[in-house]
């Protein structure tokens, strides 16, 4: 017998919903029939902000596109306008924001194994995550002076050097959570249930990956060599070791697969980070910020933040102020099309677990 | 899908954590201990503060306003104003810090602020947490680097041997290149305008200049003031002094800037066709103006702009009063003051040399002529030394001295010359002397420090080899049996607290006296204004108080209506942009006496 369909409105407020967005699903009995994304509940025009905005004052702008992993976008808006400017940057603010974007990424990654257990009910591992994720916010208001939003990357290096005895006390964070990743595997990656609800769920074709624009995690999951750390070296990535994990299957399974191999290897970029940063200038400073124009020019700029390839187009008409800066966050492509496609056929249970497994994030998508 | 079982063992694992002490949540349970970094709540110096509004003017989210506060003044040099924060607003980005000039604003380690007062989110730093907040200073400006820039452009000048050598300017101006990235420098805070005399709209122009927009600064600057390039060269430039960046790094180099982009303006005709001034239809009105000196050629300028018959009546047979007489050469070149007047001549200013009031024309006569008249002429009779011997042949007055040079006419100094006095015409006139071959001593009473000659002129003055001996007060000229200047008796002084408060007074050394042989004395105390053009009658009418006729303070008036005084008779600080003021008010005087504006 043919069920009937019904329409449910998942969101804006939801305990599910990776932010606030809204899921409009056509459902016959408990199965996804169709799915509409709705977005503009959190539109908070970052992108014409900054047009009335000299360009060091966009810097305390752009870390809010993305609360639980700033980085990207201070490292995306200070190497385009570096790229416009011909601006060198010291070695050593390279290694430092290489140190800060990785222990973001694990931010993130923690956040997100809190959300994904979260989601399928294992409510114990956000409390561990979120709680081992204090420790990383501990060492960035050691260094940047604020635990979520830093402020701390900008066009020409980075605010502050590191402070004194700074480096071991990133080690030693290291080595704590090194030390939790067989708790978490035990928990998680390991537990039979993940395996059951996370095997088949939310899977993105590999034919059709790259034809949607996937990037990240969810990209690799899907068996696709694509890092922008390998394919396009920024900062000191070319001279540091380390792997790009991939995983066949493109499901929530292989997509949690290549993010729990990320956090070995971002682990490992940043102890090499440590060893090998050089002393010497943080910063090469811009002039007075009041006036400072930037010479007329575009960048295209990207990184790999937790979610996947970051990118921002940045348009300078030789003024104090951005002519143009365009965010193209990964989630744009994961929460808006690509959540519609996923979730076709889909259980009703699995919808935030799918979204948490894309990395959905609305502010990403608003700018 | 096979059974797992290892799979729903291993979770049941966590449960040995619960042995572990948890480590979540630490407040209020355990205080937690604040980076040494933290961006919490603002703390503001007050009394370092200046109130220069950058903190203000960086905030992205509009949270700092600049508010009056209760003992705090407006001064010279500080808004009287001080920041208030909307922490409702603010993101803790800490930009308003690493940019605070003074570095008075810095955040504090406390971030917990619980009020129920929804109005309460406006903070005052420094008030509302006047007690602890200087004890708990984390993110601090000091610290990194600054957004500032300290330093300034460094200007070139001609080397101290070279100088000597002629009257070249010794101030080689700045390039463009060097011109844009000086004037980048400038936080646009306005703390300068306040105490400029003639309040220029210095941010603004500088602005333009960093922005390479030349030509608009040339009409910024000439918006209140035709002698821009007079300035630009000369100025006493008390703007730097108050400059919000000179607190903890090298002033904005006002004066150079506006040089800069005066001077780059060939001529006078070019000056016109920038400004393509709007000259008024002609009103009618008559302004007689006595003396062509900075205060009556401004006033001479904007009243012609305003459609005013202006006549000025010059004794000499060059415009410009002390800048053209009184300033050397090598520091206000004769074609770049030529070049002034030239333009404000084009525009409608008539300029009678040779001609003085009370001796080819009568103070009387002006008087009938013109609806109102304008005295600006300056202080020009010096004072004596009162020295014994000083009237000795080879004892001259720098005034005197300067005028003769400048008028490009042979003065015998001989080959050691000593300056008394320790002002900027002091120095003047012993740069000038080295010029002409001389060695040369300047005898100062007091300490160096306390000159009131500008450093960098002192500075230039010792790259020249002049020899500053200060703590040294003259005694006697002494002459020869020709009764020509032979030697100087002086004798060393110390400095003694002044029993009023004042600044230390020097008192003689008993005893320390020595003779200086010299070829020639400059005496360089001071001048007064000659009043003698004035009929009795009207000197009785004004109020002539110390040397100086009373004037008001918004119109420049005497208690005569139709009369107006500028310049050094009516302000005291005797320098050319005080002057420039004064006529640009007495401009306002005249529209409000005959226009009824």
């Amino acid at each position: 017998m043919r069920e009937k369909e019904t329409t449910l409105y998942l969101g804006p407020q939801h305990p599910g919903i990776t932010g606030n967005m809204m899921v409009k699903l056509k459902v016959a009995g408990d199965t996804i029939v169709k799915a509409e994304t709705h977005i503009g509940y959190l539109h908070r025009a970052f992108e014409k902000l900054m047009e009335q905005r000299t360009w060091t004052q966009s810097f305390p702008i752009v870390c809010r596109i993305c609360v639980p992993e700033p980085d990207p976008n201070e490292e995306n808006l200070a190497r385009a306008i570096e790229e416009i400017e011909g601006r060198e940057v010291p070695e050593r603010a390279k290694y430092i924001r290489v140190i800060v974007l990785e222990l973001a990424r694990l931010a993130s990654y923690q956040l997100w194994m809190g959300g994904q257990s979260g989601s399928m009910g294992l409510y114990t591992m956000p409390q561990w995550t979120v709680g081992d994720r204090d420790y990383i916010l501990d060492l960035f208001e050691e260094l940047t002076g604020g635990r979520v939003y830093h402020m701390y990357i900008w066009a020409g290096g980075v605010r502050r050097d590191l402070p004194e005895g700074f480096a071991d006390k990133v080690l030693k964070v290291m080595d704590y959570l090194e030390s939790r990743l067989p708790d978490y595997d035990r928990l998680l990656f390991e537990n039979a249930l993940f395996h059951k609800r996370a095997k088949g769920v939310g899977v993105i074709p590999k034919e059709k990956a790259i034809e949607w624009g996937v990037v990240g995690a969810p990209l690799r999951g899907c068996g696709i060599k694509h890092d922008v750390r390998i394919d396009e070296p920024y900062e000191v990535y070319d001279k540091l070791d380390f792997v790009v994990p991939t995983h066949e299957g493109g499901d929530v399974w292989s997509r949690a697969m290549v993010r729990r191999q990320e956090i070995e290897q971002s682990i490992s970029i940043i102890r090499q980070a440590i060893e090998k940063m050089p002393g010497g200038d943080y910063y090469n400073k811009i002039p007075n910020p009041l006036t400072w124009r930037v010479p007329k020019g575009e960048a295209y700029v990207k990184t790999e933040s937790a979610r996947g390839e970051f990118g921002y187009y940045v348009v300078s008409d030789g003024s104090e102020k951005p002519r143009r800066v365009h965010v193209r966050g990964p989630a744009y492509v994961h929460g808006i099309s690509l959540l519609e496609e996923v979730l076709k056929g889909a259980n009703i249970a699995d919808v935030s677990f799918i979204m948490n497994s894309l990395g959905t994030c609305p502010p990403e998508m608003e700018r | 899908m096979a059974f797992d079982i290892k799979g729903i063992l291993t979770p049941f694992s966590a449960l040995n954590q619960g042995t572990k002490p948890p480590h979540t949540v630490r407040y209020p349970k355990e205080q937690k201990e604040t980076a040494h970094r933290y961006r919490g709540l603002h703390y503001n110096d007050l009394d370092e503060c200046i109130g220069c509004g950058t903190c203000s003017t960086i905030c992205q989210n509009q949270a700092i306003d600049m508010i009056q506060l209760e003992g705090y003044e407006t001064t010279n040099g500080d808004s009287g104003l001080r920041p208030r924060v909307d922490n409702g607003r603010c993101c803790w980005c800490a930009l308003c810090v690493d940019v605070c000039p003074t570095g008075s604003l810095n955040l504090t380690t406390d971030y917990i602020y619980v009020t129920d007062d929804p109005d309460s989110f406006l903070w005052i730093p420094g008030v509302d947490n006047a007690k602890e907040g200087n004890n708990k200073l984390s993110w601090q400006s000091a610290e990194g680097k600054p957004l500032v820039d300290y330093q300034r452009v460094p200007m070139k000048e001609l080397d101290g041997k070279e100088r000597v050598k002629s009257f070249a300017e010794v101030v080689l101006g700045y390039n463009e290149e060097e011109a844009r990235k000086e004037a980048e420098r400038c936080l646009a805070c306005g703390i300068c305008t306040d105490i400029c005399p003639v309040h220029m709209h210095i941010p603004e122009y500088i602005n333009a200049i960093a922005r390479g927009e030349d030509e608009e600064a040339v009409r910024i600057i000439y918006d209140n003031n035709p002698l821009g390039e007079t300035c630009g060269k000369v100025c006493t430039r008390r703007c730097e002094t108050t400059c919000a960046v000179n607190h903890r790094g090298e002033p904005i180099a006002i004066r150079w800037l506006k040089e800069y982009v005066t001077s780059k303006v060939e001529n006078s005709e070019l000056i016109k066709e920038i400004l393509n001034p709007e000259i008024a239809e002609a009103n009618g009105h008559s302004v007689g103006i006595i003396g062509a000196g900075p205060s009556g050629l401004t006033a001479g300028y904007y009243l012609a702009l305003k459609g005013f018959d202006v006549t000025i009546y010059e004794a000499k047979d060059h415009a410009g009063g002390m800048i053209m007489y009184g300033i050397p050469k090598y520091r206000l070149p004769l074609d770049s003051l030529d070049k002034q007047v030239e333009y404000m001549k084009s525009i409608g200013v008539k300029i009678k040399y040779n001609t003085m009031v009370g001796k080819d024309i009568s103070f009387n006569e002006l008087k009938e002529k013109h609806e109102a008249v304008m005295i600006g002429i300056g202080f020009e009779v010096p004072y004596s030394l009162g020295l014994k011997g000083e009237e000795a042949e080879g004892s001259i007055q720098a005034v005197n001295f300067l005028r003769e040079i400048n008028s490009g006419r042979h003065v015998d100094i001989g080959n050691k010359v000593v300056v008394i006095g320790g002002g900027n015409v002091a120095i003047d006139a012993a740069r000038v002397s080295r010029r002409l071959g001389a060695e040369v001593t300047i005898l100062y009473r007091r300490r160096v420090q306390d000159m009131p000659a500008d450093w960098e002129e002192i500075e230039g003055a010792e790259h020249e080899d002049v020899i500053i001996k200060p703590q040294a007060i003259p005694l006697e000229v002494i002459s020869d049996e020709n009764g020509k200047v032979k030697a100087i008796k002086y004798a060393n002084a110390e400095m003694v607290p002044d029993e009023k408060g004042g600044r230390p007074r020097p008192k003689i050394i008993e005893g320390d006296e020595h003779i200086m042989e010299v070829t020639a004395v400059i005496g360089a105390i001071g001048q007064e204004a000659d009043y003698s053009f004035l009929p009795e009658d009207i000197k009785e009418q004004i109020e002539i108080s110390r040397g100086r006729i009373v004037v008001d303070k918004e119109t420049q008036a005497t208690a005569l209506p139709w009369l107006f005084a500028c310049g050094d008779i009516a302000n005291r600080q005797a320098d050319a942009i005080s002057a420039i003021a004064d006529g640009y008010r007495a401009v306002k005087g005249i529209e409000k006496l005959l226009l009824k504006k």
